[in-house]
């Protein structure tokens, strides 16, 4: 099958189509030529333009292929200068590419010749296939685990949430890092039964030593709440306020101050 | 007591302008005492035998005793004549060379009183004859003589100075700061912990030992027992210890996340303190040994550092965050009358009491950025202030001596935390510490 013009709308229904669209601009006269498809799914295609513009021969092996198995790109361009294919940039005037998309795609080639420009495009289109059903999201994201350490999988898989200044409020931001942190405080306190945490309210240096203690004791009490609420058992978690004593930076710029203002969480020993 | 004390320093420190940001009508402290201001000439002390390796720091203890007492006005060495008197036996009717009152009465010195003795070593033992004359007496007769005993070294040389220093200052009216100690917070061995010093930063000892986090110390009323905040069992909680020994004393904590804010009443039976067991931080009081607690604040805010007043002991300054950023407020200690003592503008903590029950030292950041905290004083009774510091670097912690005229606080003036003491003026900012960050200091009477 051969098309002139805007190939790339045209194929997304034939699943075992490979196109070939060769566009000789500003030519309205000449058709190109077409090739149809062959038995082994390679479809050579030439295409003369005409007035000297560049022939193209672009094809793609085979033109349907599995996820996760590859294909081969095929091009020979002559009369052109510069031959560019969308995915590669600039290519040679002849050559070939193995590709392994994960879905269906069409590949753009542009020739560049002295009396004009022509492109041409092939489509490849990949079969989903039946794939084996992932194992069950956990807190890391699926990779293996269990060879971490307590305090290496709270460190790796527990993230600290922040606060606004002289304030002890869950912003909606630190909502949702607090219930990718209970889903994965829930699989680390089930990998390991006798496990408790230790939730840490900090605070920048602005502010009494005294008032800080509070302040950095009510935001590692809100973030516990936070947590119990979506399902952390309430005895499994403890708050310890380090106040203004355990800063993670010490310069006097608003960005440290911000990182300062944190709860964190650790396991407790 | 008048609400505003008029305030006649003559003391001729040109530094007092600098730390002057001139309210209408400022909270002030009488620095000089009734009477006017005498001026004293004191010798340099020599000693006998062994005791004289001694004199140097004896000479320098004593001198800066009585200078930073606020009360004389010093007279400086170069005027004083060639000899010295060690003795009444050596003052004579006249002399012209220093041997007789006269001389140290008139011209250049104009001393209205003459301090001069000598130390010996006694069979080992350091002993000190101090005088203190009246210059433009009739007769020689000393208005002070005693003997002093002390060990044969610096610190017993230090000793004797600061307990001769101390008569001195007592026939003036004054109360020596000599045996008052420091209790502040270190982080010179790498973690805070609890320190203690002499008023002029010596004898720096290091009172506690858990390589965790021990902070904001209290001092007991007589000087006894200190109080402190450890994260040494995980959680922050008062610990009580014994002031000279170090050994911890039994205290309760209540079964919270956070007990903090330790202070001493004024009679030293009770402790109040901040704990978060209802889920926020708030006031408490409770027995020395943290039993019979009793809830004193309810406020859904950050209430911490509770104060009681020397003077009236119902009435207690706190910090809280009741109306917003951190405020400083009195109340009842039953929890009621609470009013707001300073503006609303910027955030105000650290209040510490003056013995007088009137005048309270705070931290603010008033006219400054969030942080930037200088120290104020304020007569509690007008809500009149004054500010002691400005600008430089971060002013915090304040706390009166128990002179009631000077204060300890802690600066970051020279880019570190350190300790520095000053007259309520302004005046006589001596830095105390050098070595780590040093901060959250407490003066208390000596143990």
């Amino acid at each position: 099958m051969f098309k002139r013009m805007k190939p790339a709308a045209l194929w997304p229904h034939l699943s075992a189509v490979v196109a070939i669209a060769v566009l000789a601009a500003g030519c309205g006269g000449k058709k190109p030529i077409p090739i149809g498809p062959g038995s082994g799914g390679n479809i050579p295609t030439t295409t003369n333009a005409g007035n000297g513009k560049p022939t193209i021969e672009f094809t793609v092996e085979p033109s349907t292929i599995d996820r996760g198995s590859s294909a081969t790109l095929k091009w020979s361009v002559s009369g052109a200068n510069y031959i560019s294919i969308d995915v590669f940039g600039a290519v040679q005037a002849t050559g070939s590419r193995n590709v392994t998309p994960y879905d269906t795609i069409t590949y753009h080639l542009k020739a560049e010749g002295t009396a004009g420009t022509s492109t041409a495009e092939t489509t490849l289109t990949v079969n989903p296939g039946n794939p084996a059903v992932p194992p069950p999201v956990t807190g890391d994201g699926g990779s293996n685990v269990s060879h971490l350490s307590l305090p290496d999988r709270v460190a790796q898989q527990i993230k600290d949430v922040f606060f606004a200044y002289d304030q002890n409020d869950i912003s909606g931001e630190a909502q949702g890092i607090l219930t990718a942190d209970a889903t994965a405080i829930k699989s680390i306190l089930q990998d390991f039964p006798n496990a408790s945490l230790i939730v840490e309210g900090h605070c920048d240096e602005r502010g009494s030593a005294e008032y800080n203690l509070g302040l950095g004791d009510r935001r590692a009490t809100s973030t516990k709440e936070f947590l119990v609420q979506l399902g952390v058992p309430a005895g499994r978690l403890r708050t310890v306020s380090y106040g203004k004593e355990r800063p993670q930076c010490t310069e006097a710029t608003e960005d440290c101050y911000a990182r300062n203002r944190r709860a964190h969480i650790t396991a407790a020993p | 007591m008048k609400k505003i004390i008029v305030l006649t320093i003559t003391l001729t420190l040109g530094s007092l302008a600098m730390f002057r940001m001139l309210h209408a009508q400022d909270a002030k402290i009488n620095i000089s005492g009734p009477g006017g201001q005498p001026s004293l000439a004191v010798i340099d002390f020599r000693g006998a035998g062994a005791a004289q390796p001694v004199m140097s720091a004896f000479n320098g203890t004593l001198f800066t005793d009585l200078q930073t007492s606020g009360i004389f006005k010093m007279v400086a060495k170069s005027l004083y004549p060639l000899q010295n008197p060690q003795r009444p036996e050596d003052l004579r009717p006249s002399s012209g060379q220093g041997l007789a009152l006269a001389d140290w009465a008139g011209s250049p010195v104009n001393a209205s009183h003459l301090a001069y003795g000598y130390t010996a070593d006694q069979n080992g033992t350091l002993v000190l004859y101090g005088y203190l004359n009246v210059t433009n007496a009739p007769t020689s007769q000393p208005l002070l003589y005693k003997r002093y005993f002390g060990s044969l070294d610096e610190g017993g040389a230090r000793k004797v100075a600061h307990e001769f220093a101390a008569d001195i200052i007592a026939q003036f009216g004054g109360a020596s700061l000599a045996g008052t100690k420091i209790y502040f917070v270190s982080s010179r061995t790498g973690a805070k912990e609890i320190w203690s010093m002499d008023y002029d930063g010596s004898n720096q000892k290091q009172l506690t030992f858990n390589r965790s986090i021990d902070i904001e110390p209290a001092v007991s009323p007589d000087g006894t027992k200190i109080a402190y905040v450890s994260f040494a069992k995980g959680t922050p909680h008062i610990v009580l210890m014994d002031s000279a020994s170090g050994r911890t004393m039994p205290f309760y904590n209540q079964q919270a996340s956070l007990n903090s804010s330790p202070s001493f009443s004024p009679d030293g039976s009770k402790i109040y303190y901040s704990s978060s067991v209802s889920g926020t931080a708030q006031i408490y009081v409770a027995d020395l040994d943290g039993r019979n607690f009793r809830r004193i604040s309810n406020s859904r805010a950050v209430e911490v550092e509770p104060k009681v007043n020397p003077k009236s002991p119902n009435l207690m300054a706190f910090s809280s965050g009741r109306s917003g950023p951190e405020q400083v407020y009195e109340g009842s200690t039953d929890g009621g009358d609470v009013q707001q003592l300073t503006d609303g503008t910027g955030e105000a903590s650290n209040p510490s009491w003056n013995p007088d029950g009137l005048h309270l030292l705070y931290a603010w950041t008033r006219g400054y950025a969030q942080g930037a905290f200088n120290i104020f004083l304020m007569d509690t009774a007008t809500r009149h202030y004054d500010q002691l510091t400005s600008g430089a670097g971060r002013n915090e912690n304040p706390s009166w001596a128990p002179d009631g005229r000077h204060l300890c606080f802690m600066s970051t003036r020279t880019g570190s935390a350190q300790i520095w003491t000053m007259l309520a003026d302004g005046s006589q900012l001596q830095r105390l510490t050098t070595t780590g960050q040093n901060l959250s200091p407490v003066w208390g009477k000596g143990n």
